[in-house]
């Protein structure tokens, strides 16, 4: 599924003294299947990008499109359903519940679905295994180290099988050997055939051969790629 | 096993006991009339009028013969049936004693 | 059938994040079932004891008349009897000797009452169970009373009253009506009281008014004004202990108003998450009221079924104090279980659902406000 942003804008605080324009007129094209990265300094709008297209905030103006469906108009269920099915987030602090359970975790974006609990949990069997976490599926998420809460945060994004890929500076809190070790795994991604969209200042990541595309942002706006 | 299962399995039986004490006061009216039998018969013969729950003194003993309207009838440190009793103290009687 | 698995998964969620706070939950679960099992111990207990009085008393005579002498109750003569005369309706009359008799030894009071049908030989007594309990005799021993004139009278104890009966007969000592006119100094020819059978309860009212008119010194009470007495007795005891709990209930509701509605910044940004992985704001409030609901049916549930037992099965043991005030003598007695549907309905309204809304309110503006927050 292509994603198409037209002359977006978000403004914050509209209308009141500390109105803000963090995304001034971003016009974009993302290809499916493929691994881009938003690169650009901090404050640089990165984040508030990513959550429009994610469905989580919609913009202040413009249009977004995700594949045939135009998102900018859609009312917040219709957003939140679009959001369950197409998309898998990685957020910087790993955002995991703490004192539940590893594998509680990874099953949590799949509760509102209600699949088969005993297909769920083999699903997110599977994951764990594939992500080399299966010993640790009891354990709760504040055991864990970094790169371990990393993984099971891949896992969690990846339980309701999505297209679509978000990371939002997923290396953040990694060092350099666990920030390979993690563009290692968008690569597997991007190979079982998923669009992946990373925001970063990190070489590692920018200048990482699993990225296809950069696309640079500076104050709201696009600056290259 | 799932989180809920245990809880399930509890809130069940605890609705379950709750359910079968609302169908146990109606389960046998019968059994429970004879079980009063002895006593009603006891108060027939003797033409009893009170129960023996508040023997402490003579009007709580037989409260409904007692004088009507008269708090601190008796007993000092009785506790009182009217509403005044339970907010005012007892008057102290002149001389203390009466076996006790 | 997808509902249901949706709100199972809503429940497994709901657990684990109670089980996080195990000490806290549980010890809100403990005060919240302890406050419902004295309300519902309240509820049971004086409902089922006014039930079983009422059924009891319905054996009671229909009229006793006493006697009034300067507005207090006197003996009445036995010729009384005679000048009643004729009254329709009245099948049976006679006249009753009773008293009380303060033992010094235990400190308790008896009630002593003459029983013409057990044909008691005049050195003999039967005696309420908790009069045996209370001095340490049964069958066979002796019991002496110092009489009204001095003297100390011996009895042999021939047997007990049955102690099923003992809500009624706990403090009786029946006797002869020579040994009671002995040892308490009544003289023949008089009465404690008369009680009169009455065939047709609509001819009652009747009846008292052609008593009192002919008999002006006389004060009949019928047993509706009896059954009436303990029906507001034990309203009234049941409002003195609602006003007491209320104290207790007050303090609870602050705290788990507080304990409810009080959003840590933990469980807002909790929230936040479980909206931006694909959460419904519907999701989070149903989860709430799962969360309100399981506590306060767990609690209801618990403190009802422990008011059950404790009432019906454990004599209500721990109202005893209360009823037993500074009574020394006080019977064993196991109530009936009889429910009433509609106090149960009612306890469960106020215990489940105003903790329900105070935990579903203050979750309503956290939980609809985007979930973009997580990415901050
Ligand atoms: N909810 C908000 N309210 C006001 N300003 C915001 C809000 N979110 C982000 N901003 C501002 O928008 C700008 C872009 O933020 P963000 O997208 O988080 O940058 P990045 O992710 O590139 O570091 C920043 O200046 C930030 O202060
Ligand atoms: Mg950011």
């Amino acid at each position: 599924m292509r994603i198409v942003l037209e002359n977006v804008h978000k403004v914050f605080n509209q209308g009141r003294p500390n109105a803000h324009e963090a995304i001034r007129g971003v016009s974009l094209s993302i290809e499916p299947n493929r691994v881009t990265c938003l690169k650009g300094a901090s404050g640089s709008g990165k984040s508030t990008l990513l959550s429009m297209i994610g469905c989580l905030s919609r913009p202040t103006a413009g249009r977004i499109h995700l594949g045939e469906r135009l998102l900018s108009g859609l009312p917040e269920r219709f957003l939140t359903d679009i959001r369950r099915h197409t998309f898998g987030f990685i957020f910087q602090q790993f955002n995991l519940i703490s004192g539940l359970s590893v594998l509680e975790n990874i099953m949590l974006p799949a509760y509102p679905l209600a699949p088969d609990h005993r297909q769920l949990t083999a699903t997110a069997s599977a994951l764990l295994d594939r992500f080399g976490l299966a010993h640790k599926a009891r354990n709760p998420v504040q055991w864990l180290s970094g790169g371990e809460a990393q993984r099971v945060a891949i896992c969690r994004a990846l339980i309701n099988d999505p297209r679509i890929l978000i990371a939002d500076e997923p290396t953040a809190n990694l060092d350099t050997r666990l920030s390979r070790d993690f563009m290692e795994q968008i690569r597997r991604l991007r190979e079982s055939g998923r669009t992946v969209l990373i925001t970063s200042h990190d070489p590692v990541v920018f200048d990482s051969p699993v990225v296809e595309r950069v696309i640079e942002l500076c104050d709201g706006q696009v600056v290259g790629g | 096993m799932r989180k809920s299962d245990p809880l399930l399995s509890l809130l069940a039986l605890l609705a379950g006991l709750f359910l079968w004490t609302l169908a146990g006061s109606t389960r046998s009216p019968q059994a429970a009339a004879e079980r009063l039998d002895p006593v009603r018969r006891l108060v027939s013969e003797l033409g009893l009028s009170d129960p023996a729950l508040f023997t402490e003194a003579r009007y709580t003993r037989h409260l409904s013969q007692a004088d009507l309207h008269s708090a601190f009838q008796d007993h000092p440190m009785a506790l009182e049936h009217f509403p005044s009793g339970s907010l005012l103290a007892p008057p102290r009687p002149a001389t203390h004693g009466r076996g006790e | 059938m997808g509902w249901l698995r949706h709100q199972r998964y809503l429940l497994d969620f709901i657990i684990a994040s109670l089980l996080r706070r195990k000490g806290k939950n549980l010890g809100l679960l403990l005060v919240y079932s302890l406050i419902v099992f004295m309300l519902a111990s309240v509820m049971l207990f004086t409902h089922a004891l006014k039930r079983e009085m009422g059924q009891v008393l319905q054996a009671s005579p229909e009229i006793i008349l006493q006697r009034i002498e300067a507005g207090r109750h006197a003996l009445i003569p036995a010729d009384y009897l005679r000048k009643i005369g004729r009254l329709r309706g009245v099948t049976a009359r006679k006249g009753r000797l009773w008293g009380y008799f303060y033992d010094p030894a235990v400190r308790a009071n008896y009630t002593l009452m003459v029983a013409p049908e057990r044909r008691l030989a005049d050195s003999e007594v039967i005696i309420g169970s908790a009069i045996a309990r209370t001095r340490g005799i049964g069958p066979g021993d002796y019991l002496t009373f110092r009489a009204h004139d001095g003297e100390a009278y011996s009895f042999r104890v021939r047997e007990l009253l049955a102690s099923d009966t003992e809500l009624f007969s706990a403090d009786l000592v029946l006797m002869s009506e020579r040994a009671f006119r002995v040892s308490q100094g009544v003289a023949e020819g008089w009465y404690t009281d008369i009680v009169l059978s009455v065939s047709n309860p609509l001819e009652l009212a009747k009846i008292a008014e052609k008593l009192t008119l002919r008999l002006p010194d006389t004060r009949p009470i019928l047993r509706e004004e009896i059954l009436r007495t303990y029906d507001s007795i034990f309203s009234w005891r049941q409002g003195i202990l609602f006003v007491l709990l209320l104290g207790a209930i007050l303090a609870f509701v602050i705290f788990a108003w507080d304990k409810a509605s009080g959003l840590s910044a933990e469980e807002r940004r909790e929230i936040g998450i479980l909206k931006a992985v694909g959460w419904e704001t519907g999701d989070v409030l149903r989860m709430k009221f799962w969360e309100g609901a399981i506590l306060s049916l767990m609690a209801f549930l618990l403190g009802y079924l422990l008011a059950y037992l404790h009432v019906f099965h454990a004599s209500a043991s721990l109202f005893e104090p209360v009823l037993k005030g500074w009574a020394v003598l006080y019977p064993a007695f196991r109530l009936t279980p009889v429910i009433d549907g509609l106090q149960v309905a009612t306890l469960f309204f106020f215990s489940v659902f105003p903790y329900v809304v105070a935990t579903i309110i203050p979750i309503w503006q956290v939980s609809v406000t985007d979930p973009d927050a997580v990415m901050r």
